[in-house]
């Protein structure tokens, strides 16, 4: 199993590292050439989503990676990540990847000062440390997606087939149960074939 | 400030990584910014170019302007408070912002001590020349690090003498013993504990970005190569001739630092880049302020 991270803008070495202690291998996509290296699976990691958003487009990544993504190549979004998933934004616009049934709210925590960490339960994993960033959260989910974690009344995690996403950071608080989780994820789509 | 929210606040940093953080004195140049692909914005009254053009006492921006900035854009805004203010500090917290620079740039406000920056739940970034300077912010409660390099000046020189000087500092701890390591942190000033950190992990405990003078796609790929994890521009941009399209560049020039054809593209067409002064023209060195 090899992962592409997405190494445009922000937390992208913190996943490298998470997929480290599982044993699992990873490389960077800065580029379209990276892409060729045919990954089995991509991570959006945190950052600022008008960033990637704008690089993923002016470095010719967008088309690629939607295909591979509308193709059912697993992918996990986290925060920035989530955003570029989203198929609405309440309060934005923008639609980036737009593959994931659900509207989320950008910034929704306010600016940095509304920055916390908590612990909650995450479906089929149990509970686990959760940092959130000038995080959005997820208002809604609809069609075949699923929230798999519910705090403070809002949708912070969710999953549609090969895609998952989460709102808060896992690659941050050193607990690789988010990561294994993906990794399963990836295992049960390259045995299916898909 | 507890070690939680001290934890929050330099995970806002990695999440800047990367990234260019631009420096806007209007809500027009913070539009134009984010749509360039700026990761952060610091919103200032004057760009260091103009302020060391000025002259006189510069203070922290009229929180006013700071706020039609923050209206602005939806990415993080920061902006500056002088050395040791911390009434400015207290008022930058109060409207909300995202980071607060105790900058060099500004006149100092105290000449001996900086702000106990424990003492806020807003993160600090802080420039340094060296790593002794790198840890004692740190030590104060900085949640991120910048090079001071020589604001205004568009020449790189000194953000590349403080990068290489952190660097070789860190290469050094790294390779020292254990007892020597006591005698390091009494000659860098700084508790042991941030020593040591930093002979286990061979870096800062926080994220350190370049700052100062960074003109050209050029300039902050250099500083990439040489370990900065994302670049801060101040007058480089909107003292240029075409600032939308230098800005792009610069940002995409930081993504793929390694890859030169990129880079040789990056830097055609950008029109007129800021004038600039050497660093033996200037009379003011700001980066000689607070250590």
């Amino acid at each position: 199993m090899n992962i592409g991270i997405l190494a445009l803008q922000g937390a992208f070495i913190e996943h490298r590292q998470m997929l480290e202690k599982l044993g699992i291998q990873s490389f960077e996509i800065r580029q379209k050439r990276d892409i060729e290296r045919g990954p089995d699976a991509l991570i959006i990691p945190g950052g600022e989503s008008t960033v990637m958003g704008k690089l993923l487009r002016q470095l010719e990544l967008y088309e690629p990676l939607k295909a591979r993504i509308e193709g059912g190549m697993p992918v996990m979004g986290t925060c920035a990540g989530l955003i570029l998933l989203a198929k609405k934004l309440s309060n934005d616009s923008s639609v980036y990847f737009g593959t994931m049934d659900m509207t989320v709210r950008r910034n929704a925590y306010g600016r940095q000062l509304g920055s916390f960490y908590t612990e909650d339960e995450f479906k089929g994993i149990g509970k686990i440390p959760m940092t959130f960033i000038r995080a959005p959260y997820i208002e809604e989910v609809y069609g075949d997606a699923e929230a798999l974690a519910v705090t403070g009344g809002h949708i912070v995690a969710a999953r549609q087939g090969n895609q998952l996403v989460t709102a808060f950071h896992p690659e941050l608080n050193g607990d690789t149960s988010v990561h294994r989780y993906f990794a399963d994820m990836i295992e049960e789509s390259l045995a299916s074939g898909k | 400030m507890n070690d939680r929210r001290s934890e929050l606040n330099r995970n806002l940093a990695q999440m800047l990584k990367g990234g260019v953080i631009m420096d806007v004195t209007t809500p027009e140049q913070a539009r134009i910014a984010e749509e360039a692909g700026a990761c952060a914005v610091m919103a200032l009254e004057r760009i260091p170019a103009d302020i060391r053009a000025a002259g006189g006492v510069s203070r922290m921006s009229d929180p006013k302007m700071i706020k039609g900035i923050q209206e602005a854009v939806s990415i993080p805004v920061m902006a500056k408070c002088r050395i040791g203010h911390f009434a400015e500090a207290r008022i930058l917290q109060a409207i909300e912002i995202d980071y607060i620079d105790e900058s060099e740039v500004l006149s100092p406000a105290d000449d001996k001590y900086h702000i106990d920056k424990t003492k806020f739940d807003v993160p600090f970034v802080c420039g340094a020349k060296d790593l002794g300077e790198a840890l004692r912010r740190i030590n104060e409660g900085a949640s991120m690090i910048r090079t001071k390099g020589e604001p205004g000046t568009g020449d790189v020189v000194q953000a590349v003498r403080h990068m290489r000087m952190m660097q070789a500092e860190i290469r050094r701890l790294v390779s020292m013993s254990s007892d020597e390591l006591f005698d390091a942190a009494k000659e860098l000033r700084v508790p042991f504990e941030l020593v040591m950190y930093v002979h286990e992990n061979g870096k800062l405990p926080v994220v350190n970005f370049a700052a100062g003078g960074v003109a050209t796609p050029a300039d902050a790929a250099l500083m990439m190569h040489l370990g900065a994890e994302g670049v801060f521009v101040g007058s480089g941009i909107f003292k240029s001739g075409e600032p939308a399209k230098r800005a792009a560049a610069i940002v995409k020039a930081v993504t793929n630092y390694q890859d030169d054809k990129m880079l040789a593209e990056l830097s055609e067409d950008l029109g007129e880049a800021m004038v600039g002064i050497n660093e033996d023209e200037i009379e003011l060195l700001m980066a000689e302020r607070g250590k």
